[in-house]
């Protein structure tokens, strides 16, 4: 049978996955699927302990998390949008104005 | 080996190596599609668990209406495929590698060892998760942050249509 704990363990891992493509790519666009991904993979958690303990709260959780990630998406396309047409680049080791 | 076993492990070596993908391909279109097919097992874990309206919501909503924003902004930004060396914070590549390998080893040890089972996975009842179900759960105790809800995702497209206006265009 399968493990709730194994269930967890994949979780984690898409998580850290999620974790690298942050840390080590340097396309924005990359980088925010990454978020993405590591929003799927707290997601997947949820509903495994919502399993777990056979309660509804955990999916409401991630529809919760849903509409959050689909709202930050929206605006985050478009801030990197607003970037390229000024930058003509999204590599984020080069959107360094802010720097004092 | 039972039929459970067998199609959580097919399914988590697909969600795995689809992430790993994601990560390392150069072409943006397909780092795309291949987080689309992270979701769409995602949705197969979430049947597997006992949420279906979860699972379609996930399909519509994300491996849908998200990806498909994604593939947008490719389209706009172009294809750029961008020197993944060198750059100011190159050295702090490797040392990401490091850290991230040494944490999923600590997680995977806590999850494994440490923490006490949290037993099997059961066949969902009946009913469990379903539209029906997360509909009563949400209108009647859940009202208020469901109303919330509307007004962020009211924020957000307004946010995004005044982002992406253009000044010229006036």
């Amino acid at each position: 049978m399968v493990l709730t704990n194994d269930m967890l363990v994949l979780s984690a891992v898409l998580f850290l996955l999620g974790v690298a493509g942050v840390l080590v790519r340097r396309n924005a666009l990359v980088v925010y699927m990454s978020i993405e991904l590591m929003l799927n993979a707290a997601n997947l958690a949820f509903v495994a302990f919502a399993s777990a303990f056979g309660g509804l709260e955990g999916q409401l959780a991630v529809f919760f998390v849903m509409t959050v990630a689909a709202a930050e998406v929206a605006v985050g396309l478009a801030i990197l949008v607003t970037i390229f047409r000024q930058r003509k680049t999204v590599d984020i080791d080069s959107l360094h104005r802010l720097k004092g | 080996m039972n039929a459970d076993l067998l199609v959580f492990f097919i399914l988590a070596l697909i969600a795995v190596s689809a992430a790993v993908g994601m990560l390392f391909s150069r072409n943006m279109v397909y780092a795309v599609l291949f987080l689309v097919l992270v979701m769409m097992t995602l949705a197969v874990f979430y049947l597997m668990l006992g949420a279906p309206f979860l699972a379609m919501a996930q399909i519509t909503v994300y491996a849908g209406a998200i990806m498909v924003l994604f593939l947008f902004a490719v389209m706009v930004l172009g294809p750029e495929r961008l020197p993944e060396e060198g750059g100011p914070l190159a050295w702090q590549r490797p040392v990401a590698v490091v850290l991230t390998l040494a944490f999923l080893v600590e997680v995977v040890y806590a999850f494994t060892a440490k923490v006490g089972g949290l037993g099997t996975l059961t066949p969902p009842s009946a009913g469990a998760g379903s539209p029906a179900a997360i509909g009563d759960v949400l209108f009647n105790q859940y009202l208020l942050p469901f109303e919330v809800t509307s007004v962020l995702l009211l924020v957000a497209t307004i946010g995004a249509v005044v982002l992406t206006r253009d000044d010229n265009g006036k």
